[in-house]
């Protein structure tokens, strides 16, 4: 038997920004190894890099120091390969396309046949049940419905590794409940591995297999946490004795960090829009 | 009947303007040459409607090929200067200074270059009218994707020419619109202030100021009309293109 090949590798990764004599270290000494159809989250408080690691994943930003490999390549290749799908904070879906446009840009721009093109989009729109939306625009949909287009767009690829970041910090939390168990139903019937930025603790430990803690300042790794909540997850999850204890553990693992303001992190639900 | 009532006030205050000018007209018996009342004007409309059409006509040509080349010569160096941030560092600060002076204060300069009665003096004339909106505007339009959405295309790997048509171009839309609304007025400004300083005898200009200074009012005031009429249409008609082109923009919801 030999270990799956890893999706993301990451070696001594470090990012500074800034020129020296003003520099602001964002990520330090950070190590991670995330397995083929894992969920894991990064949490911790604002400024812990908890984003630009996520970014780094995806080559949308360089790291100063260590190694990172995605697919088994270099990152930027993984990017330019287009092996991985991004889900922003903002849903960034484009008004002048419908949502099946919006949802078949990314298939657009690889050139795939129109009409496996059309098939596609179809099926990511009942992936996520906006079948009955396709020709609608996007501001004729709620926040929720939007994001959920963004979810298929990024999920079009069919790519090994779905980057998220905070996707659901601007939605109300109900939608955010809901859309959170619809997360978990399209990875269990993707298989994609994803990586998800988050800055509540319940939603990490309902959704995760696996949760990083970060710390700020600079931003490195505190703790993993090991979400062992049986499988389907569902609302009677948000109610057992496991899920409170999980959720005091990852708030312990935080205050660990000694980050000056763990109250950043919020444990219930609402986030200020940045 | 929802266009009734939608557009019913203002056809009444239309309607009622006309007659109010003509009464007061008579009423207080303002020189008819001053303020010739609206049945002269209407008169003069169908007394002169050869001439007319044909100045229009003459006035139009101007108009619209200078609109053109503004237009194409705008669009070209917007072009230019969003893809590159050094030309842009270096022309823009000119074009916005440029779009700040009266241009229209060069149509006798223009003249004398291309020639008093040649339409060329003012297409050339309407078409730096044009330009300098339309550059900027479509200037500011392709360089104003927002960070995101630039981010999500290079998450696909997407090369330069895609995020230009699929992102900086529909981005750029509403901007070039709002140039090219303002332009489309300019450009019977510029064609006919352009006659003012000389120009073809039959075009609109001409016979403003011809008829003006033989206190010849009401013929005056019927070119006006006609000038007014070819600057409404052609405002119309890019309103139509501008609905048809982007039905998606936030000004045209609800109205569909």
């Amino acid at each position: 038997m030999t270990e799956p090949k890893p999706v993301v590798a990451i070696r001594d990764l470090g990012k500074t920004f800034g020129n020296a004599g003003s520099e602001t270290v964002a990520l330090s000494d950070i190590s991670l190894t995330i397995q083929p159809g894992e969920f894991l989250s990064l949490i911790g408080p604002s400024g812990c890099g908890k984003s630009t690691l996520l970014r780094v994943i995806g080559d949308l930003t360089r790291p100063t120091a260590g190694t990172i490999e995605v697919n088994g390549k270099p990152a930027a290749r993984a990017r330019t390969d287009r092996d991985y799908g991004m889900v922003f904070q903002a849903p960034v879906l484009f008004d002048w396309r419908t949502i099946e446009a919006n949802v078949g840009l990314p298939l657009e721009i690889i050139d795939m046949p129109k009409a496996r093109r059309a098939e596609r989009i179809a099926d990511m729109l009942a992936l996520v049940e906006l079948s009955d939306f396709a020709r609608h625009h996007p501001w004729q949909l709620s926040g929720g419905m939007q994001q959920r287009a963004a979810i298929a767009r990024a999920l079009a690829f069919e790519p090994h590794l779905l980057l998220m970041d905070e996707p659901f910090g601007a939605l109300d939390e109900m939608t955010r409940e809901r859309m959170n168990t619809e997360l978990l139903r399209i990875w269990e019937q993707t298989g994609t591995t994803i990586v998800f930025v988050t800055h509540s603790i319940p939603e990490a430990v309902f959704l995760s297999s696996r949760i990083v803690v970060m710390s700020a300042r600079p931003g490195r790794i505190t703790k993993i946490i090991d979400v062992d909540l049986p499988r389907p997850r569902s609302d009677a999850t948000r109610e057992s004795d496991r899920y409170f204890e999980l959720i005091t553990d990852v708030r312990e693992s935080l205050k660990l960090g000694h980050g000056p303001r763990t109250d950043e992190v919020e444990e219930s639900v609402m986030e200020p829009i940045p | 009947m929802r266009y009734v009532r939608y557009y019913a006030p203002a056809v009444a205050v239309f309607i009622g303007g006309i007659l109010l000018w003509e009464l007061a007209v008579r009423a207080l018996q303002i020189q008819r040459f001053l303020l010739p009342p609206p049945s002269d004007i209407a008169a003069a409309l169908v007394t002169h409607r050869e001439l007319l059409l044909q100045a229009g006509a003459t006035t139009l040509i101007e108009a619209v090929g200078g609109f053109a080349i503004g237009l194409a010569g705008g669009l070209a160096v917007a072009f230019a200067t969003a893809r590159f941030a050094l030309a842009r560092g270096a022309l823009m600060p000119f074009a916005i200074a440029a779009n700040a002076i009266p241009i229209i204060a060069f149509a006798p300069i223009m003249n004398a270059w291309f020639g008093v009665t040649s339409p060329v003096s003012k297409m050339m004339i309407v078409a730096m009218l044009v330009f300098f909106p339309v550059m900027i505007n479509t200037v500011r339009g392709l360089t104003s994707a927002d960070a995101a959405s630039l981010e999500l295309m290079r998450s696909y790997a997407a090369s330069e020419r895609e995020i230009l048509t699929r992102v900086r171009i529909p981005n750029a839309l509403p901007y070039f619109f709002t140039a090219i609304k303002v332009g489309a007025t300019l450009s019977l400004i510029g064609a006919i202030v352009g006659e003012y300083f000389g120009g073809a005898t039959v075009a609109l200009g001409r016979i403003i100021v011809e008829s003006a200074s033989f206190l010849r009012f009401a013929q005056a005031w019927s070119a006006i009309i006609v000038a007014a009429a070819l600057g409404i249409g052609f405002y119309l008609i890019i309103i139509g293109i501008e609905r048809a082109a982007m039905p998606w923009h936030a000004s045209m919801r609800g109205q569909s």
